[in-house]
């Protein structure tokens, strides 16, 4: 393929590239058009060295980093594994969208402190790259913090007092779950284990037992607070109050994704699937998440501000992956990495659709959207597909997680929590698709007062000045919208290719 | 009883050592007078150096000097520690006077309530400076 | 011939140098005289620690009288790395103190500020170097009294320097006596004034009264002198009326000295074998460590002088140190030993950044702070750094502490003391997001002409926040010398001895 890249350089490359990235774009700080363009350009390049990776690993061929040693005995280091790898692709391939979608937001908008925005993602970018490709805990550890780092300065961008109070909730909740639970569960670890680099099958078996596994695997999933499980999921809505491109950063790219995605290292590389359901320790840890998925979904449904009801349905949905890794089984497991992807490109959409609506017409609050979707048909179009992928319904890809996910119910014993996806399918029907329907069928805001002559409609539009939003923002929207239908087709793929990391 | 008198006269040096000490160490707490506390540090300083010196004593020993007349002689490290010790109790006692000249040029008092108050009331002034 | 006498000349070159400072009577020549002897003292060091890595204890007989009898400079593992310390930190602040005391004290009276320091530096080397116990009084003396008038010297900034001073004076005093009283009785005891000798005398005569009296009152000097909670009342005001460079100065060395000698009371002369010993460790330092932390960190949280806020943030990583001791454990030890290390790097950084800005604005209280994220990029960002360091977050080596704080506390079955430890690290993260806060995010007030601080004062500043960065990537460096620094007193107090107090 390319001459002399191999595949240790092309994981160094996915971590360097945007750090480089962020110093372009630094340098390019009065040029815009450039700036801009380094920032796609570079996000192309990282998303196609993940794809190259991702060819080599299918052709067999791993690539693993050791950098410096952190601490005696604990290197940073990174490898490729699968579920690493489909973490960063879709990371990778999400921000270029995210990125042509930041372009069009940010400029439509007019912000200011441009080029600190287009840093800090490519810094959060290799934060990212840095948690997918980690070898052991203490770089995920790392790269973690980084992570809530470098996001802190994308929430807080308007510093409106509003957006100081969200960022100051959001740093402080992240890094206190981090140093309070996600620390001492690693020294604790590492006491016990001797190591913590990634094993399939996990380190613990034998180290440790019953109450003292159950305690150290609460630990785990409090400590990844980017997962957002009740009581700590408060940060997320907080996080509301930055631009939307970096809410839908926060939801669907990086830092949620982050945490979900620790938790399923946590669960298959730490504890490993066996352990845990011999043990038994993750059993209350279903509850603890099931519980979270419901009240998140209740409370989504009360939630009348579009980017407060997408934050929890966030919440809930991701409330399916640390429960599919607490289910410990094996399907479980497969249907929390799907659930990774279809919620990444769903989310996203949302997320954008969200921001369009508001370029568009300036509008937050669902009662308000009403009969937008026929002023702007592509947008609600996209967000409608993307809805129905979150729902679940076939032929979508929530359909593949939905179904991992009850399957690893069942292996599982825990026939309960097939009622409960059952039961949060429908809610999620019940917050989602009210915003279409309202947008589709119902007149437009003000047109019910006055008499409505046939004429008078198009005076009402023209009125109101709502067109599409523009091209930067639906197009992307557009794309992952059908690519979240699309990549149910890809579902058993992607299960195939992550079962053998599982476990027999 | 007779026991414990003898054991309480046996061991005068350090009863008055103590008592040195405890007067030292209150006054130099209790009074509020700058000197004064200067004065009772310098106390405590002193019975650390008698309690050095007393413990240094061999009973019927001399003079650590070597005349080839007696064989039993007092302990002179300890003299020597002193001196040392000294030395430095009177560096601190100079450097504490200085002190004490210069908060009086500044504060117009030794007191320590009177410095006291003029330091609250400056730092009232810094948090309305905020 | 020069390596041969190098233990000694370590302390001695400063203690030579620093007369001359006086007699030179230009500012100029003098800081040439700090900064090319704590230079000189920085390489000293780094030369011993490596031929004590690797040759191991080093044994220097002032005027070749040999102990126990003579003045005995013993280096081991530990010391070493203390002295390493103390030279790194003096080194950064002589070069930041030119430009920094240029604006705090007047050019007549900077060569004595030289003499001072000087003074004061070659005290705390020779505290550490020392092996006589009465030497080790002498020495921090020595150092205790130029302490004295360097604080006092803050006076013509702000007279509450004079009185923090008198205070510190008095604390002070009080406490090395205490530390002669308790000398006195253990040398009635044992016949010796070297640490090794009593060590092995105490072993031999074994736990009686007058050596528990001993003790206590030289665990109660070393108190003071090192701000254990509740005894740390001198301190914050000490740091913050004192100049900004002697500030930076203090928090990186003085009661990171105080530590060392306590350490080695501690574990050489005495031994957690003794009950008392061990008793002390557990039901004194680790409720103090912790109280030390929770109580001084809320204090801080509280503050608006910053200088004010980083000294009580002291008194709680003092705390932390003492928790490290209280294990008891070589996990523990090294912890203290890295934490010894890596808070005078982080805490000397952050209080040379706090330096830059009296060197700009005259002041340090919070309202100075706004708006300075944009107008002092390069200080706030060591800031930042420091303050990162200080909550813990990986790569830096606060993190590095932290990591063995908890493995210690682990080790030791003391699980409520980890997630105390954790905790205490959070509330860092307020007192410091308030000023990050102010600094980034509050515009700076009307007509604030305030610039970047000068290279010199710049240089220093990133030397230590580069290397809180680098050794928190890499801490391979540190953490292997803080473990033979803590095998040093842990397993070999003193040679000979090492089948009894063996693991």
């Amino acid at each position: 393929m390319i001459e002399g890249l191999t595949p240790e350089l092309a994981l160094g490359l996915t971590l360097l590239l945007p750090g480089l990235g962020a110093l372009v774009i630094g340098v390019a700080d009065r040029f815009p058009n450039i700036r801009e363009t380094a920032s796609l350009l570079i996000a192309t390049a990282l998303c196609g060295t993940v794809v190259w990776l991702l060819m080599n690993y299918l052709a067999g061929a791993t690539a693993q980093l050791r950098v410096v040693q952190m601490l005696p005995g604990l290197p940073i280091s990174f490898f490729v594994e699968p579920i690493g790898l489909i973490f960063a692709l879709v990371a990778s391939a999400l921000w270029i969208v995210i990125t042509v979608y930041s372009i069009g937001y940010m400029r439509s908008k007019n912000y200011p402190h441009q080029t600190r925005f287009y840093i800090c993602f490519a810094l959060a970018m290799a934060s990212t790259m840095g948690i997918a490709f980690a070898g052991n805990m203490i770089t995920l550890f790392l790269f973690y913090e980084m992570l809530t780092l470098s996001t802190y300065p994308l929430v807080l961008h308007h510093e409106t007092d509003a957006a100081k109070r969200g960022a100051r909730i959001y740093i402080s909740v992240l890094l206190t779950t981090s140093i309070l639970f996600f620390l001492p569960a690693i020294v604790w670890t590492w006491w016990i284990a001797g190591t913590l680099d990634f094993t399939p099958g996990g380190i613990l078996t034998g180290k440790i037992e019953g109450p003292q596994a159950a305690i150290l695997f609460a630990l785990y999933l409090f400590g990844a607070g980017k997962a957002a499980l009740m009581p700590f999921h408060f940060w997320l809505p907080a996080a509301m109050v930055a631009p939307t491109p970096v809410s839908a950063f926060l939801h669907a790219v990086a830092v949620v994704k982050a945490g979900v995605f620790t938790v399923l290292k946590v669960g298959i590389y730490i504890f490993g699937v066996g352990f845990l359901s011999e043990t038994h320790a993750s059993e209350w840890m279903i509850w603890v998440a099931a519980v979270s998925l419901i009240i998140a979904s209740f409370v989504a449904l009360r939630k009348d501000e579009l980017k407060a009801r997408l934050a929890y349905s966030t919440i809930a949905q991701l409330a399916y992956v640390t429960l599919g890794v607490s289910l410990a089984s094996v399907m479980g497991m497969v249907g929390g990495v799907l659930q990774l992807v279809a919620h990444a490109l769903g989310k996203i959409t949302l997320f954008m659709c969200a921001g369009a609506i508001y370029v568009a017409s300036g509008k937050r609050n669902i009662s308000e959207m009403r009969g937008l979707g026929r002023l702007m048909p592509f947008t609600f179009g996209a967000f409608l597909l993307a809805a129905l992928s979150i729902i679940g319904i076939p032929p979508s890809g929530g359909a593949w997680s939905k179904w991992f996910l009850m399957i690893g119910a069942a292996d599982s014993g825990q026939q309960v929590m097939i009622g409960v996806w059952m039961l949060s399918s429908v809610l999620s029907v019940a917050y989602l698709i009210p915003v279409v329907a309202r947008g589709f069928f119902l007149p437009l805001q003000g047109e019910k007062d006055r008499p409505q002559p046939q004429g008078q409609e198009v005076s009402t539009i023209s009125q109101l000045r709502v067109r599409e939003a523009p091209l930067w923002c639906v197009v992307p929207a557009c794309i992952t919208g059908v690519l979240s239908v699309l990549i149910y087709f890809v579902g058993p793929a992607i299960a195939e290719f992550v079962l053998p990391v599982l476990g027999p | 009883m007779v026991m414990e008198y003898n054991f309480i006269l046996a061991h005068y040096n350090y009863w008055a050592v103590m008592l040195l000490m405890a007067v030292g160490f209150y006054v130099v707490v209790s009074r509020g007078n700058l000197i004064k506390k200067i004065v009772g540090l310098n106390m405590f300083q002193v019975s650390v150096f008698m309690l050095y010196i007393s413990i240094g004593k061999v009973t019927d020993g001399t003079a650590p000097i070597l005349t080839g007349k007696t064989e039993v002689f007092s302990n002179p490290l300890p003299h020597v520690l002193i001196l040392t010790a000294i030395v430095v109790g009177v560096a601190t006692t100079a450097i504490g006077l200085a002190l004490a000249v210069r908060i009086h040029e500044s504060y117009g008092t030794i007191e320590e309530d009177e410095i006291l108050v003029i330091d609250r009331t400056l730092e009232q002034q810094d948090a309305r400076a905020q | 011939m020069m390596l041969a006498h190098l233990p000694v000349l370590e302390v001695l070159v400063p203690l030579a140098a620093a007369p001359l400072c006086a007699l030179l009577r230009r500012p100029l020549l003098a800081w040439g005289v700090v900064m090319a002897s704590t230079t000189f003292a920085l390489g000293g060091s780094l030369v011993l620690l490596f031929q004590v890595l690797s040759n191991g204890v080093i044994s220097y007989h002032i005027g070749d009288w040999a102990p126990p009898w003579g003045i005995e400079f013993r280096l081991d593992a530990a010391n070493s790395f203390v002295l390493v310390l103390v030279s790194l930190v003096g080194t950064m602040c002589a070069i930041y103190g030119r430009k920094s005391v240029e604006r705090e004290i007047s050019p007549e009276a900077q060569p004595l500020f030289c003499t001072l320091l000087l003074l004061c530096f070659a005290g705390m080397l020779g505290v550490t170097s020392t092996g006589d116990a009465f030497n080790l009084f002498v020495f921090l003396e020595i150092s205790s009294l130029s302490t004295y008038v360097l604080v006092a010297m803050g006076a013509s900034r702000d007279k509450r320097a004079l009185t923090a001073a008198f205070t510190y004076l008095l604390v002070g005093t009080i406490g090395a006596t205490f530390y002669v009283i308790g000398l006195g009785l253990v040398y009635a005891l044992t016949g010796t004034l070297n640490m090794a000798d009593m060590a092995l005398r105490i072993t031999d005569i074994g736990d009686s009264s007058t050596l528990r009296v001993g003790f206590a009152f030289i665990i109660i000097g070393f108190g003071l002198k090192l701000a254990i909670f509740p005894l740390h009342q001198w301190l914050p005001n000490a740091y913050t009326y004192a100049p900004s460079m002697v500030s930076a100065f203090l928090a990186g060395t003085a009661t990171k000295v105080a530590v060392y000698a306590s350490l080695r009371f501690l574990y050489t002369v005495f031994s957690p074998n003794l009950h008392f010993d061990a008793q002390v460790l557990q039901t004194l330092f680790l409720p103090l460590g912790l109280a030390a932390i929770f109580v001084a960190s809320g204090v801080a949280i509280f503050q608006s002088n910053i200088k004010r806020l980083l000294a009580y943030s002291s008194v709680a990583q003092v705390g932390y140190i003492l928790v490290g001791v209280s294990f008891a454990n070589i996990t523990g030890l090294t912890a203290t030993f890295l934490h010894l290390f890596n808070h005078a790097i982080m805490k000397s950084g952050l209080l040379l950044a706090v330096g830059c800005v009296v060197y700009r604005t005259g002041s340090c209280s919070i309202s100075t702070f706004r708006g300075l994220g944009h107008r002092m990029p390069w200080t706030m960002a060591a800031f930042v750094i420091g303050g990162l360091s200080m909550i813990g977050i990986p790569a830096t080596v606060g993190f590095i502490s932290k990591w063995y704080l908890v493995l210690g506390a682990l080790e030791r079955g003391w699980w409520p003391v980890a997630f105390a430890m954790v905790a205490g690290s959070l509330l860092a993260l307020i007192y410091f997001g308030r000023i990050v806060e102010a600094a980034y995010l509050q515009p700076s007030p009307e007509g604030n002409k305030v610039t970047e601080a000068p290279l010199s004062m710049l240089a220093p500043l990133w030397v230590l926040t580069i290397s809180c960065l680098a050794l928190g990537i890499n801490s391979e460096f540190t953490v292997s010398s803080a473990r033979a620094a803590a095998n040093a007193l842990f397993f070999d107090p003193h040679p000979g001895l090492s089948m009894q107090v063996g693991p």
